[in-house]
């Protein structure tokens, strides 16, 4: 199957026109001897009906989060998504644009973001939001880069309850960089308040921290933002937005640059991507801020409009001056989160966060009881938390697979000190009868 | 003028049951937890549809019509492909299951990989980037770590570019903390050789080339200019934001490149979303396979599974493993076109772009006379009352998208056109009409130029106006 309208008749008529009298004439600057002569190696062509049984075929062969219950999170949540969401992302005008740099026949995009922009302020509480970034753990990046370039200060302080591998994202972009990243341990959960007050000094740039962090569990950071600031360092603050329908806005404990995976706001968990980076920060570092923006305008009429602003940041104009390299972004993710927040209001959020919580809380206080298992810490927790089992997390997970349970995180990969941990996630798709389903299958898993 | 979203007073649909909010202070302490509910809409299910439904209906879009957005490969994107994204066992998989319960899903991956390595010759691929700028990033990186080990006490601390470039490569340069150097390009519309072995030294890690470059011009010295890289020990970076001319017709890694981004969002049909999301895998000739971000795929026996024993990789660009349902889509459409369709793609975009060209250089002016690839750059010409933006809004009058513009930067007034190959011989006879007409316009009535455009939802915008007064979210009081 192909995509090509001309038929040879045209093509012919379009080589005379043209004023060749072989197609290849036209790519005479391409050195003869490269040109592809020998098959390239690719199958057949399908027809459109045998491509959809052939990706049905693929996909029938994945366990996934519509037929089975899921308590896996860590970084990507299986959240309801209103059937509002897909509806508009599926618009044509939509998905089939490029990036609105002809604002009279973009507004429908550059509103959508416009609006995206003052939903992440509203739930973050800080003044301004770009129009996305690639996903969590490159927002991350770009917060700590910001925050070195705006201190003029070349160390990074990074808890180790932040996702592991937001923090080797971290790593690979900063990698003989000339600049310093230091890690930060535990203490029940959360992050070592003690070790942090050694380790901060005039020296560092910001400090990194996750709310809730990758364990589940929720961060003093109002200490945490005191104790920051004492150093004139940043704040960094990598929210879970979800969250944000119960806790505190980040911008109300002082947060300077708060970031974030906004999987959870209409996106299915599709196996990693694509996401969508959230970022936003305190006016004051508005110069500085990676990425697109869009702004208020009126048209020649004075009509109310939008339009990419702020463009003096960014990588067209600035080439290497710019903030950061991003061109392309997650503007039709960025959509979702839009309708999605737009579909359910504070309300909704709110009775996703409630009843993801109490479903967690649920989940735990039975695990504590069963025979073998206990939980690891005792800092208060949100939707996720971790727990000890009495067998290998692999062997239990396999196990799950066969109830058509898809099991917590295998911990003891990434926190060695962690063995034989597992990190459960509940969101409100779980059901109180899901939960005791799983309770019960676990009681009976032995040692 | 679309009302705000947040301009709605009606109760919200209820999708979710509210549960016992008061069991939180039990489980969650007071100092957690807001005072106030964050400021969200307040809007139906209906209102919310319509209201996203007329923002819909502003846009333009590949879907209602032609859209020759030079270096963006405003191909059409085929719906079976929209459709298989949406299994739910691909939409539906969390990146942390079970390798076991995932083999359908690697498979599909590795799948990929090969594809692209067979259309671009290269040894090696991670499907991790989410944009080309992001390829762009990784490969640079890739090329740090390769110096690196190769030689501890060299210091390559310079990459090349040419001025023709894309801001993304100075930026990505930049940011991997290279200083960036400029080569210019001579008057064929060729990076200037005399000028490329003035700036080559033990000092410069690589040059990152765009071919055909943002001219539209095949780079007619490649060879000699991978070979004097080379021999200055550095590494030629592809960026392959152009690669759709070259689909079928040339492999980059036959023509010296070590490393290329494929924009997938471009030469392989996924949909660009309004910006995003894209995905921009990397492709890289075998030294520099050690060097890939974990994890990769492979395969054994019939299994699929992750690599994480990289020996020498960079690590990690992004969480997990990339825009894994953008790749989906990528791989229907090669399973699709198949090894006969694959081979026209280049052929028929070259052919197309050349056959616009035709219609136009006589009538707009054409600073470099050559056969161009699968886009070429023209300006309106000396004495005409209008610039190449009026031009650009009175082709919306016309119900088109307008070009890319004001880029290269290197052509004063650059308008440039890349039609793709699968818009037909008749679109592009009517664009090429409204062009030609335009250009009429131009010098009888430069006004309605200057004016335009009048047919779309909004008039010219007052950018600096946005600028100053940074508006940039929904204030109530207002
Ligand atoms: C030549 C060139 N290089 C790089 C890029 C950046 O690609 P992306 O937007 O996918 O990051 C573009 C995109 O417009 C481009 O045209």
């Amino acid at each position: 199957m192909e995509y090509i309208g001309n038929t040879e008749a045209d093509n012919k008529q379009m080589l005379t026109e043209i004023g060749v009298s072989s197609a290849s004439e036209l790519w005479s600057d391409i050195p003869q001897d490269k040109i592809v002569t020998q098959p390239l190696g690719l199958p057949a062509g399908l027809s459109e009906l045998e491509l959809r049984k052939h990706l049905r075929n693929l996909s029938d062969r994945n366990v996934n989060v519509e037929d089975y219950a899921c308590f896996l999170g860590a970084g990507a949540y299986d959240h309801y998504i209103p059937s509002t969401v897909p509806v508009i992302t599926k618009r044509p005008e939509f998905y089939t644009a490029y990036t609105p740099y002809q604002p009279e026949i973009s507004q429908g995009t550059l509103q959508s973001i416009f609006e995206y922009q003052s939903l992440i302020c509203n739930l973050t509480g800080l003044d301004v939001a770009n129009a996305s970034l690639y996903d969590g753990a490159t927002a991350l990046y770009e917060a700590a880069h910001l925050a070195c370039d705006h201190t003029q200060r070349r160390k990074i302080i990074v808890s180790r309850a932040l996702h592991p591998e937001y923090r080797q994202v971290l790593k690979t972009y900063f990698s003989d960089a000339g600049i310093d990243i230091e890690e930060i341990g535990c203490a029940q959960g959360t992050t070592d308040l003690g070790e942090l007050r050694q380790k901060i000094n005039d020296q560092v740039a910001a400090v990194l921290v996750q709310q809730p962090n990758f364990f589940g569990c929720l961060e003093e950071v109002e200490e945490l933002a005191t104790l920051v600031h004492e150093h004139k360092a940043l704040f960094i603050v990598d929210v879970y937005p979800v969250s944000l329908g119960l806790l505190k806005r980040p911008g109300n404990y002082a947060a300077d640059i708060v970031v974030g995976e906004g999987q959870s706001l209409g996106l299915p968990v599709s196996f990693g991507g694509p996401y969508l980076g959230i970022f936003s920060c305190r006016k004051e570092l508005m110069r500085k801020m990676p990425g697109r923006v869009v702004g208020e305008t009126v048209d020649n009429q004075g009509r109310r409009a939008y339009v990419l602003t702020l463009q003096t940041r960014e990588q067209h104009i600035r080439r290497e001056k710019a903030s950061s390299n991003i061109c392309s972004n997650e503007a039709l993710c960025a959509l979702a989160a839009c309708v999605h927040l737009s579909s359910l209001g504070a309300r909704g959020l709110k009775a996703a966060a409630t009843a993801s919580v109490i479903g967690a809380h649920r989940l735990a206080d039975g695990l504590k009881d069963l025979p073998g298992w206990r939980l690891n810490f005792t800092a208060p927790f949100f939707n996720e938390f971790v727990a000890t089992a009495p067998v290998e997390a692999d062997d239990l997970n396999k196990q799950l697979l066969k109830h058509k349970i898809i099991g917590g995180l295998n911990l003891g990969r990434l926190y060695p000190e962690l063995p034989q941990s597992v990190l459960f996630c509940v969101t409100e798709k779980r059901g109180p009868e899901e939960i005791e389903n799983l309770l019960n299958i676990l009681r009976e898993i032995k040692q | 003028m679309e009302k705000s979203i947040f301009a709605y007073q009606s109760e919200p649909t209820e999708y979710i049951k509210s549960g016992d909010s008061g069991a939180i202070e039990a489980l969650i302490p007071e100092r957690f937890l807001q005072r106030q509910e964050p400021d969200l809409p307040q809007a139906t299910e209906q209102d919310v549809i319509r209201h996203f439904s007329r923002l819909a209906g502003l846009n333009y879009s590949v879907d209602t019509g032609f859209y020759p957005l030079g270096s963006c490969t405003m191909k059409y994107n085929p719906k079976i492909n929209e459709a298989v994204a949406d299994l739910p066992g691909l939409a539906g998989v969390h990146p942390y299951q079970d390798e076991k319960s995932i083999q359908g899903v690697l498979e599909l991956a590795y799948g990929l990989e090969q594809f692209l390595l067979a259309v671009s010759g290269f040894q090696g691929l991670t499907l991790q980037p989410a944009a080309g700028a992001h390829g762009e990033i990784t490969g640079i990186l890739l090329i740090k770590a390769y110096h690196r080990l190769a030689s501890k006490k060299e210091k390559r601390r310079i990459i090349l570019v040419p001025d023709t470039a894309h801001g993304t490569n100075p930026a990505t340069a930049a940011l991997a903390g290279y200083e960036v150097r400029q080569v210019k390009s001579d008057e064929a519309g060729d990076i200037d050789l005399a000028d490329l072995k003035q700036n080559l030294s033990p000092e410069v890690a690589a040059l990152m080339l765009t071919n055909p470059n943002t001219l539209g011009l095949f780079e007619k010295n490649i060879l000699q200019v991978s070979k004097m890289v080379h021999e200055a020990g550095a590494l030629l970076y592809g960026d392959g934001a152009n690669f759709n001319a070259l689909l079928g017709l040339v492999k980059p890694a036959d023509l010296g490149f070590d490393v290329m981004h494929f924009n997938l969002h471009k030469t392989f049909s996924t949909p660009h979303g309004g910006g995003g999301p894209g995905a921009g895998a990397v492709g890289v000739v075998e030294k520099l396979i050690p060097f890939l971000p974990v994890p990769l795929v492979k395969k054994k026996g019939e299994k699929f599974y992750f690599d994480y024993k990289v020996k020498h990789s960079i690590g990690k660009v992004r969480s997990f493993y990339g825009n894994f349902l953008i790749a989906v889509r990528a791989y229907a459409y090669f399973l699709a076109l198949g090894e006969e369709g694959i081979k026209k793609v280049g052929r028929q975009s070259i052919l197309n772009a050349n056959y616009l060209l035709r219609k136009l250089k006589d009538v707009y002016e054409w600073p470099y006379r050559r056969s161009c690839m699968h886009e070429f750059v023209i300006t309106p010409k000396t004495g005409w009352q209008v610039n190449t933006l009026d031009i650009a809004k009175r082709i919306i009058d016309y119900g088109y998208h307008p070009p890319t513009i004001y880029f290269p930067l290197i052509v004063h007034e650059a308008m440039m056109i890349e039609p793709t190959e699968t818009e037909t011989k008749n679109t592009l006879d009517e664009f090429s009409a409204a062009l030609l007409s335009i250009a009429q316009e131009a010098q009888t009535t430069p006004e309605l130029l200057k004016k335009a455009p009048v047919n779309s939802p909004v008039g010219r915008l007052d950018e600096a106006r946005a600028a100053r007064q940074l508006i940039l979210k929904y204030e109530k009081a207002r």
